[in-house]
């Protein structure tokens, strides 16, 4: 073994300056030689500490070796046997949290770009004329039904369809994909990356069907007299407000709002889409999640002069990614630490004026272990805005639970389910995702939809 | 896809939209709507169920042409398909033994209000139906909604027929029928429902009326729909759209309904139906 290479290759990105008035993905991906550079810093290490890091335990020196040794057909291989995903995981997952700090190169600050190899393989797959199908194992005769489309869903989908199961899959929305098509920009995941990800499923017959809200369209008990087994993977989609004066006032929107205008019905498009997305001149989004960046740099694509983050708390405890709120500040978005909006004022035909906020100072660390943010008495002050879009957190949907009585919800508003295998108080029925932890992140919905996946496919062959 | 059985003009402005949509009916009950999208780039809209079948599938939909989408919607013609129709959405109309009920139409409510008047009907209620409308030729399905009312009134701004005037006063409409009501429900643009929520406010009993906010998803995902009832905010959507008239916020209303009008006064096109 040769010396420690410390020099991360860097992806290249779309100019700062650029990127900020458009909508096409600031990360550009590595070139084959920058991929094959990369993983040859991989230690290939005996007890690979990384592999920890990541909650579907993907092989991790296994296919870095493999691109290594530019065999990136093994490498995309090994990456699916665990994660279905790939192309999403490696733009979204929170890396540096995950799977990159426990690398043993990060103690010398330079932790191989798992995340950056991972997406170069699921994009060399893609590039391929044919794509390589994997083998469905004989038919069972068992129904499934997969309600809601996200990634906890197409996990699940995916799994049991191939364990030769007869997959169908409800979704609300007018396309399905959930947070992945509503929620998260185009310039952070095109579409067209998880459009291929749905395609790949109706190729292994999975049968996706729009339009569908259960608990409304159906309901659940009703649709158990069809189906052998059913999983719920419908996700956090209630948008939390703040309960302050002014929030019905015009201008003032959910995230959910703002980013399924631009994203779902392509506002961003609009006037060539139909519904109309405003552009205002000074936006500031509350929060301070990834949620909030990706909104505070939508404002920005739709031609915002001013962008402000406001947040409660200090940058320290800034909850977004660190390589997303680098790239919001690099294009200009304006950071308002230990802020706290008290009172939206608006105009007399009810528009959004200006934001009276006050100023916090952090005290002693709360349950959640970060420092409370405490209001200084007296620190009020007024911000002139014309949009506030309110990225504070959201819920889980309470259509389905509304509707079903007999399911057991925790306080939250979280479905309960059985740590180990997703399994709900109703039989015959698994959860996993955002309505089970709440608001989380791509892969541990990934990760719970493959658990249920193995329990429900353990019962119907069982 | 949903295929178009029929789209007809039945008065002015207001068309008839019938559409094979076979999941949606099957639980649909009265008050409800569905969700209309109408392809790419299109805008989600909200639209009430007027009538249904549950064995041909067959749903049943009157609009009125007030922009784009609706434009389009009015374009369509038998044969065609729209991507789009989902539901039903939101919360049925409570139905249930109230005694007497004054059920109140106006523009595309003269239609969204007939499951909910048979529903009534059927239940055992005194039914009064009122039809609103600013001339004769602009009322429509006197047949549909007499079947299953104790009485119908129609009312016209012109006075072309029936009686003359808006929205009756409520006080007269009482005097006539001689029975303070225990219940009134209305259905139509914010207009109507913000004269009606007024005009019977004094009696003391529920006046439930429909809210037409702006809406996207329809299923609580974007709180667009949000709006201001007894002091809470309620998203229209999952939590209605019927409310007690008395308790909204009809100023916050009316203005969170005209955020769009600068956007997309470009695109409007005025319907002359006098009230929005
Ligand atoms: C703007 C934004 C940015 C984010 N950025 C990141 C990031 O960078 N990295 C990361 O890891 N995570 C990120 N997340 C979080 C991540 O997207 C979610 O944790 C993840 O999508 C949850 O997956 P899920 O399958 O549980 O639910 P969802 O993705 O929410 O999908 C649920 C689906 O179910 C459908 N549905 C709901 N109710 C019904 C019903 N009754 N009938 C039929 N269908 C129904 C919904 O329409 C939806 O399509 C972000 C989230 C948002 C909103
Ligand atoms: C729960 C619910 C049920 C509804 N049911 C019906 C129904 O059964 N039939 C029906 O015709 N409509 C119904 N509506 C209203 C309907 O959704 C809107 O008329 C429609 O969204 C307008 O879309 P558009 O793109 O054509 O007009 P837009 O381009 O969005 O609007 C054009 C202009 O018309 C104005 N406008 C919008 N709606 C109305 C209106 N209702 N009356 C007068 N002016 C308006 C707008 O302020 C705007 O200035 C319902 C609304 C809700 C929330
Ligand atoms: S799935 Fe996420 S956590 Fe796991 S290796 Fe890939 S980037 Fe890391
Ligand atoms: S810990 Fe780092 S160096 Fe070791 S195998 Fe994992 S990625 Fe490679
Ligand atoms: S329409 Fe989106 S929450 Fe009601």
């Amino acid at each position: 073994m040769g010396k420690l290479n410390l020099n991360r290759v860097e992806m290249p990105k779309q100019a700062y300056f650029i990127r900020r008035r458009n909508f096409d993905e600031v990360a550009l991906g590595y070139t084959t030689e920058m991929a094959i550079e990369e993983a040859k810093r991989c230690l290939d290490c005996k007890k690979p500490l990384c592999v920890e890091g990541c909650p579907v335990e993907i092989d991790i020196p296994g296919f870095i070796r493999r691109i290594a040794a530019e065999d990136f057909a093994g490498a995309i291989k090994t990456l699916k046997e665990k994660n279905c995903l790939p192309a999403v995981c490696g733009r979204v997952c929170p890396q540096e949290e995950q799977c990159e700090i426990k690398c043993i190169l990060e103690k010398k600050g330079a932790p191989v770009a798992i995340g950056r190899l991972e997406r170069f393989a699921a994009e060399w797959e893609a590039a391929q004329a044919t794509m390589d199908m994997p083998e469905i194992k004989e038919k069972t005769g068992k129904k499934v039904l997969v309600i809601g489309s996200g990634p906890a869903g197409i996990t699940v989908a995916g799994d049991l369809i191939l364990a030769g199961h007869d997959v169908s899959m409800f979704e609300a929305l007018h396309e399905p994909g959930g947070v992945l098509t509503y929620g998260i920009p185009e310039f952070r995941l095109p579409g067209r990356i998880v459009r291929r990800e749905i395609d790949y499923l109706i190729k292994l017959g999975v049968k996706l069907v729009n339009n569908y809200v259960v608990g409304k369209t159906r309901s659940l008990s009703k649709l158990l007299e069809e189906y052998d087994a059913i999983f719920l993977g419908t996700g956090a989609g209630l948008p939390w407000f703040m309960e302050i004066p002014g929030e019905n006032l015009n201008g003032v929107y959910s995230a959910n709002e703002y980013l399924t205008r631009v994203n779902l019905m392509r506002g961003y498009q609009y006037p060539k889409a139909y519904t109309p997305v405003i552009r205002h001149k000074r936006v500031a989004v509350v929060g301070g999640g990834n949620v909030a960046m990706d909104c505070a740099r939508t404002a920005l694509r739709l031609g915002a002069e001013e962008v402000y983050i406001v947040y409660r708390r200090s940058q320290k405890e800034l909850p977004a990614r660190l390589e997303e709120f680098e790239n919001a500040e690099e294009e200009g978005v304006i950071f308002h630490f230990l802020t706290l909006p008290e009172k939206l004022i608006g105009d007399e035909n009810g528009w959004l004026k200006e934001i009276e906020c006050s100023k916090m100072e952090l005290g002693e660390p709360d349950a959640s272990g970060r420092r409370r943010p405490i209001r200084i008495d007296g620190s009020e002050f007024i911000m002139p805005m014309d949009a506030c879009i309110v990225a504070i957190g959201n819920s889980p949907n309470p259509i389905i639970p509304d509707t079903t009585p007999e399911l057991e919800m925790s306080r939250k508003g979280t479905i309960v389910v059985d740590e180990a295998t997703g399994k709900t108080s109703i039989d015959r029925v698994w959860a996993g995702g955002d309505i089970v932890t709440g608001a989380a992140t791509v892969i541990l919905a990934m990760g719970a939809g493959r658990k249920a996946a193995r329990a429900m496919h353990e019962f119907l062959v069982g | 896809m949903f295929k178009i059985i029929e789209r007809t003009m039945i008065v002015p402005n207001l068309h008839l939209l019938v559409v094979h949509a076979p999941d949606v009916v099957q639980e649909m009950q009265p008050g409800q709507f569905v969700i209309v999208h109408s392809g790419e780039g299109a805008e989600r809209i909200p639209l009430t169920a007027a009538d249904w079948d549950k064995e041909t599938g067959y749903l049943t939909i009157v609009f009125m042409e007030v922009g784009t989408s609706t434009n389009k919607l009015a374009e369509l013609k038998p044969g065609d398909v729209i991507p789009t129709v989902v539901g039903p959405l939101g919360r049925p109309a409570a139905i249930e033994n109230f005694g007497t009920v004054i059920c109140i139409g106006g523009c595309f409510g003269m239609g969204s209000i007939y499951p909910v008047v048979k529903a009534l009907k059927e239940k055992g209620n005194t039914v009064i139906t009122v039809m609103e409308g600013r001339s004769k030729n602009l009322l429509y399905w006197e047949d549909k909604l007499s079947k299953y009312s104790d009485r119908l009134i129609k009312i016209t701004r012109d006075g072309s027929y029936g009686y003359k005037g808006h929205i009756k006063k409520a006080d007269d409409l009482i005097r006539e029928i001689g029975i303070v009501p225990d219940r009134v429900i209305a259905n139509g643009c914010t207009t109507l429902s913000y004269k009606t929520s007024k005009e019977y406010a004094h009696y003391d009993i529920p006046v439930i009326v429909t809210l037409n906010t702006i809406m996207i998803d329809g299923t609580g995902m974007c709180g667009v729909c949000r709006c201001s009832v007894d002091g809470k905010m309620k998203f229209a959507c999952v939590d209605g759209p019927h409310f007690d008239g008395r308790l909204v916020d009809w100023e916050e209303l009316s203005k969170r309904r005209q955020q769009y009008i600068g956007e997309e006064a470009f695109l409007v096109h005025h319907s002359g139906c006098g009230g929005r």
